[in-house]
């Protein structure tokens, strides 16, 4: 699994972030993660806070929001959430299909408080 | 006074910026490469020692080798004729972008025609890292079975072309290949196909003549 890296990137990311709109403590981090990926929230979790230690973003609640496999079927037009392991058509059993969500690896959204005098006020602020 | 920051930013950006600066470097040499994936034992470094051994006498090869901590694919495939560099990965179960980064460093790009890439045997992981290649391929082997695709969905989705390797083993082995191929078509309609055994060399030469083929394109700017 490769969580560790995974939890480097999130916390670059952050940070940059919260530098950027003069925030002194991250308190929340909204993640989203497709069914496709393999990232397993607990294992990132116990990566975040070792490497979040001594951080403005240590701490912080890590809240994941999981998207299933969606399927779309070429043939009669359904769209389904996959089944683990089989990915036809859950109404005609077609096997000509598109996927059309669960490959999402996203930070959405970050939760900050508190301001650096020194930082510049952020324009959303 | 909490604040809620809108970022919706890509968690493997960075890596996938610095595979477009690989994949820029090996553009500017002209320079065919590949990234190779499958799981521990489907052959990987026999395809790669078949590759070399074929065309290492009328094409510049180099292999970069991903392995978690041993030598011993780089020694198979510099045994095999080819200019091999090792990437020891620590542990970590994938190449990313950084690591080929570094090994592209040691390489005289444009004196060589085609690059292969050894990923760390691993169904999993390597998928979701970009490294900046042209292809990535995937290797299947016949007694892995053939619920693979079914099971490891993205690591059979984002690829270019399929490797069946140990086709020689299908007597004796279950291994439906209409099951397989089915699930394949599924996650990738279409996808290039070589059905190979490293072993008795049957189905190599598609195989071979497709990376010829690649490889002068991409030299030619096409």
């Amino acid at each position: 699994m490769h969580e560790l890296s995974v939890a480097e990137s999130i916390l670059e990311i952050t940070l940059r972030h919260a530098a950027s709109a003069g925030a002194a403590r991250v308190t929340d981090l909204h993640l989203v993660i497709g069914d496709l990926s393999s990232v397993i929230d607990d294992s990132l979790r116990f990566y975040w806070d070792l490497i979040s230690k001594g951080t403005p973003a240590e701490g912080a609640n890590l809240h994941f929001k999981r998207i299933p496999i969606t399927v779309e079927c070429l043939d009669c037009g359904t769209r389904y959430e996959a089944r683990r392991g089989d990915l036809r058509c859950v109404r005609c059993g077609g096997e000509r299909i598109r996927i059309v969500a669960g490959r999402e690896f996203l930070l959405e959204a970050i939760e900050v408080n508190g301001s650096r005098p020194a930082a510049q006020a952020d324009a959303r602020g | 006074m909490a604040q809620r920051i809108e970022i919706v930013e890509g968690i493997l950006n960075a890596n996938d910026r610095l595979a477009a600066q690989n994949r820029a470097r090996l553009e500017g040499a002209r320079l065919f490469s590949i990234n190779i994936m499958a799981s521990p034992g489907a052959g990987k470094t026999s395809l790669i020692e078949q590759t070399a051994r074929s065309l290492g006498s009328t094409l510049r090869l180099a292999v970069v080798e991903g392995d978690l901590a041993t030598s011993l694919d780089a020694d198979r495939a510099a045994a095999a004729g080819a200019r091999a560099i090792q990437i020891n990965t620590g542990g970590e179960c994938h190449l990313d972008a950084v690591m080929l980064q570094g090994a592209l460093d040691q390489l005289d790009l444009a004196s060589l025609d085609i690059l292969l890439v050894e990923n760390v045997g691993n169904l999993v992981c390597p998928a979701a890292f970009r490294l900046g290649t042209h292809k990535s391929v995937l290797v299947a082997s016949v007694p892995e079975g053939d619920d693979k695709p079914y099971k490891y969905p993205a690591s059979y989705q984002g690829v270019d072309a399929l490797v069946i390797n140990k086709v020689d083993l299908l007597p004796y082995v279950s291994f439906d290949m209409e099951r397989f191929r089915r699930g394949v078509a599924m996650l990738n309609p279409g996808l290039l196909t070589f059905p190979l055994s490293c072993q008795t060399g049957q189905g190599l030469e598609a195989w071979l003549e497709w990376l010829v083929t690649e490889a002068r394109a991409v030299r030619q700017g096409i």
